[in-house]
């Protein structure tokens, strides 16, 4: 979350709480999957890794997002 | 992973929460640890709570969730009232395993079809005309050779098959299984060549029978075993194949093993072997209609259109065939013959088999169906009852959950629940109850020695039949209760309640539908028991105490003297009181009518029975005779002959029959009557009696000759009457002096006078017992919703009571208020139970035995019955009201 922040020159904030439910969905459409690991810190926690179908689905939704950007900034220009 | 999981998260939702809560938890220690201020990294997470309950929606199947709250919310209700619940569970377990159970018995005896392809294609052809005493009856047997014209008028379009009914034969099996030659019983059944084929069955072992089988008289001595016959006598040994059976004189080679689950075409009876349809002697004989004929249309053809036409030529062939017939009709009239020829054919669906066990049956299980069915209802009706009665006692509770917010559908979902839990548990027992049961009441029917056997298979069914009587049982118990509680108006029902009397109406029109129901349960089983009774009740004429019979035959027939000689050595015997012969036992089933000619006139309209018995069996039987005397030892048939008095009434009205003669049909030699006896029944104990005449069992051809033209008697019976109580203890020490004389007479069955008067009265013990057990039933459970609801409804009335009282009630007025509305509401059932009752009881009239529906005690039973009930019912609850202390209730107000 920290990371969206700044590189998004904290345009784009979010409580970093948020991201857990966006995790949870995205692990029951089977876009990622998680594994409970234990830390050298001795603290349990949880990591997560895209699986196949989450990165045939990040490539569409990124191509997506690029045409649908594009599109919006051709309009935009063109006004 | 995420269906599964969302489900399986359900079931574990707390660890589920725990699971986030440390994987939240993780996420800020983590951030901490990184060097981040604690607060900081607090505030920039928000709030965990609200991520928890994000996250837990997220992997849980909620619909699921929340359904997992209202079973276990349901269970805790269940709980609270333990007696309650147990008792609507076991009422309800009663119901459903009866409804189940009946249900396998009409389902396996009268819909399920038969294990052959295109039963849907298969029919059984019938005649309806005018039987004896000028009835109307339909017939479903026929003669070969009208068989095989009918069989080839038709064969374009449909394929015809003969079977005959399983007929119980006495067979031998020769060489080394058979080991001592020993008589025993085989249901065997003849049947045209082309069955199995056009069945579509395959064998298990060998091959079944073909056409080419049924060529001509002799041509096939093949048998074909049942699958449950080769099973349970050979063990399945495959080793089977080619030993061979007899059949009186003929000899029969195995040829193969009819597939598993073909037990035959009648339903109810177990075929063990199969044979040709020429086999048999009678295939043959133009008069003798002895098979039953199917019909199998060809593929393509449409019933709707094939059928009729296809009636119309068998008609026409059948009239012809009869009409040829130049033996039948000896001496009968013009009219009479007329008569007989004007037959109406009629096809019926035989996809699931025929049998004389689903004529019989058929109505009597239809009236059990009912019966369990309003058993049903009935504890349906008081489960419903007593959960608007905790509805009610919840309105407050509904109130308050709408006002926080609960949907409609969700209190909806929560009474369902309830319901539905109820249901399940009652019907895990009620389906213990259903297998126990089914099996039970199909044993009632046994006769001893010719048992019913029905496959009673728990399939998909039965299953199903089961799962869409929860699914009502649900909907009947909780719909109610449930739209009732979801229409709660928070407002209303918080301020202390709405129309207080609305529930209570409502449970009012429950008990007028409980007592109709139990009514009805109630009048329908008084008329089966009072049938019964009246049938075991019925005077005989004869003793049945301690007579012994045994069924003999003799292979190819002895002399009347041999037998006599049988009959005196049994007398020798030990324990042995009397000894006499008849051609067949009394009530055994068998009758033969004979033609009656008086003076050498056309035989009369009414027939006569007849029965073959030697000198003392009137005496042996305890029968009296009138006048006259009994058969001597020179008497011969034809020749002299003793009737009763139906026969003097029929025959010779006003006159002394001692002397006169009559002959059996026109230029018949002459009988003379030289006794007249009372009245037996003869053949059924349900029928009147009957004109019966009786002749001696030495039956000669030519009177001119007694000695040497004696007829050799085929089978008969030795009527014993024994010193001892049990007449079957000496059953078998008599059987192996018949063996020992080795004049080829065997006993083929053993019984007593006693068992086959039971026999007859099988069907009615069975739908007395059962009515008695369902009326009890009805009636303890009607009490039951009615003791519950007065109660209810005095318990709730409690405040308006104790104020009647203050202001100066008289008790019976307080009696009044409490009982007058339901006794209302009984009397308003007991009619509607009553009218409906009649309705039903002319449906199974045929079931009734000198019983008429319209019988003043008949109907003054069930009547008598409900009101001892509901007085029973109300006592506590009209008690109750009446130790109400105004007092005590105004100062807890």
């Amino acid at each position: 979350m920290a990371a969206i922040a700044d590189t998004s020159g904290e345009v784009l904030r979010a409580e970093e709480g948020s991201l857990y439910p966006a995790l949870y969905r995205m692990e029951e459409a089977g876009w990622i999957r998680a594994e409970w690991i234990k830390k050298d810190t001795g603290r349990r926690a949880r990591i997560y890794e895209l699986t196949a179908a989450g990165k045939k689905q990040l490539g569409a939704e990124e191509s997506r997002w690029q045409s649908v950007s594009l599109a919006i900034n051709r309009v935009l220009r063109e006004a | 992973m995420s269906l599964w999981s969302r489900i399986s998260n359900a079931v574990r939702g707390e660890r589920l929460n725990r699971e986030i809560a440390e994987e939240l938890q993780s996420h800020i220690e983590e951030a901490i640890a990184s060097g981040r201020d604690p607060d900081e990294a607090r505030r920039a997470f928000g709030s965990i709570l609200r991520q928890r309950e994000a996250s837990h929606t997220i992997r849980v199947a909620g619909w699921l969730e929340s359904l997992l709250a209202d079973v276990s919310f349901g269970w805790r209700q269940l709980c609270r009232n333990k007696i309650t619940s147990a008792a609507a569970v076991l009422s309800l377990a009663i119901g459903i395993g009866s409804c189940v159970a009946a249900f396998r018995l009409i389902d396996a005896l009268l819909w399920r079809p038969l294990p052959i392809s295109g039963s849907s294609k298969l029919y059984v052809l019938s005649r309806q005309m005018t039987g004896l005493y000028g009835k109307p009856i339909e017939d479903g047997y026929w003669a070969t050779p009208n068989f095989k014209l009918m069989r080839d008028a038709v064969k374009d379009q449909a394929d015809l098959i003969a079977i005959s009914d399983a007929e119980r034969m006495d067979i031998t099996w020769s060489g080394d299984r058979a080991g001592n030659d020993d008589i025993e019983k085989a249901h065997v059944v003849y049947v045209s060549g082309n069955m199995f084929p056009l069945f579509g069955l395959e064998p298990a072992l060998g091959r079944l029978l073909i056409p080419a089988d049924d060529r001509g008289p002799g041509a096939g001595p093949y048998a074909v075993l049942s699958w449950d016959y080769w099973n349970h006598r050979f063990g399945r040994d495959p080793n089977v194949l080619g030993h061979s059976l007899h059949i009186g004189d003929q000899t029969l080679e195995i040829i193969g093993v009819a597939p598993s689950d073909f037990t035959g075409t009648e339903k109810g009876t177990v075929t063990d072997i199969f044979l040709p349809l020429s086999m048999n002697s009678m295939a043959t004989e133009d008069r003798a209609d002895w098979h039953r004929i199917f019909l199998m249309l060809k593929p393509g053809v449409n019933p709707a259109t094939a059928l009729e036409p296809m009636r119309q030529h068998l008609s026409a062939v059948n009239r012809a065939f009869g009409s040829a017939c130049s033996t039948c009709y000896r001496g009968d009239t013009k009219a009479d013959i007329e008569r007989f020829l004007n037959q109406k054919l009629v096809f019926h669906p035989a996809g699931a088999g025929i049998s004389e066990l689903q004529k019989d049956y058929r109505r009597l299980l239809g009236v059990l169906g009912l019966m369990v069915a309003l058993v049903l209802l009935i504890a349906c009706v008081n489960v419903a009852n007593m959960m608007t009665a905790q509805a009610a006692a919840r309105a407050q509770e509904m109130a308050l959950r709408i006002s926080i917010g609960a949907g409609r559908r969700r209190l909806v979902q929560l009474i369902l629940c309830q319901s539905a839990l109820l249901a399940l548990l009652a019907s895990a027992l009620g389906a213990f109850f259903a297998a126990w049961s089914a099996p039970f009441v199909l044993s009632l029917v046994n006769p001893p020695d010719n048992p019913a056997r029905l496959d009673l298979p728990a399939d998909w069914r039965v299953l199903l039949f089961g799962f869409g009587l929860i699914i009502l049982v649900v909907l009947l118990l909780g719909l109610l209760p449930a739209l009732r509680a979801s229409a709660v108006r928070p407002v209303a029902a918080l301020k202390g309640g709405e129309d207080p009397h609305s529930s209570r109406r409502l449970m009012r029109g429950a008990i007028a539908l409980q007592v109709a129901f139990c009514c009805l349960v109630l009048f329908l089983s008084s008329l089966f028991v009072t049938s019964f009774q009246r049938l075991e009740n019925r005077p005989l004429g004869f003793s049945t105490d301690r007579l012994l019979l045994l069924q003999t035959v003799a292979g190819k027939g002895q002399l009347p003297v041999v037998w006599n000689q049988t009959a005196d050595s049994l007398r020798a015997a030990p324990g042995v009181d009397s000894v006499a012969i008849s051609g067949w036992p009394l009530l055994g089933r068998i009758k033969i009518n004979s033609d009656i000619s008086i003076n050498g006139a056309p035989p009369s309209p009414t027939p006569a029975f007849f029965l073959n018995v030697s000198p003392g069996w009137l005496s042996t039987m305890k029968i009296p005779l009138i006048s006259g005397r009994d058969f001597r030892p020179e008497d011969s048939s034809p020749g002299a002959a003793i009737v009763n008095e139906t026969f003097v009434k029929t025959f010779f009205p006003g006159q002394n029959p001692i002397g006169r003669t009559f002959s059996r049909g026109v230029d018949q030699p002459l009988n003379k009557i030289v006794g007249v006896t009372r009245d037996v029944p003869d053949h059924d104990l349900r029928e009147p009696n009957r004109a019966v005449f009786y002749v001696p069992l030495h039956a000669i051809d030519d009177k001119s000759a007694p000695q040497t033209a004696s007829r050799p008697v085929n089978f008969a019976t030795f009527t014993i009457h024994t010193e001892a109580k049990n007449p079957l203890a000496l059953a078998e020490s008599l059987r192996q002096i018949i063996a020992q004389r080795h004049n080829s007479l065997r006993v083929s069955n053993v019984t007593t006078q006693l068992d086959l008067i039971r026999d007859q009265t099988i069907r009615e013990r069975m739908i007395a017992t059962l009515a008695a057990f369902f009326a009890a039933v009805a009636l303890l459970l009607a009490g039951i919703g009615l003791y519950a609801v007065l109660n209810y409804s005095v318990l709730q009335r409690r405040r308006e009571i104790g104020i009647r009282m203050a202001i100066g009630s008289t008790r019976a007025g307080i009696v009044r208020i409490v009982t007058v509305d339901v006794l209302l509401m009984i009397a308003l059932g007991g009619c509607v139970g009553i009218v409906l009752g009649f309705g039903a009881a002319r449906y199974v009239a045929s079931l009734f035995y000198q019983v008429k529906a319209t019988d003043a005690d008949m109907i003054a039973l069930p009547a008598c019955a409900i009101l001892l009930t509901s007085l029973v019912a109300t006592l506590p609850a009209v008690l109750r009201a009446l130790r109400t202390d105004p007092t005590e209730i105004l100062r807890a107000e």
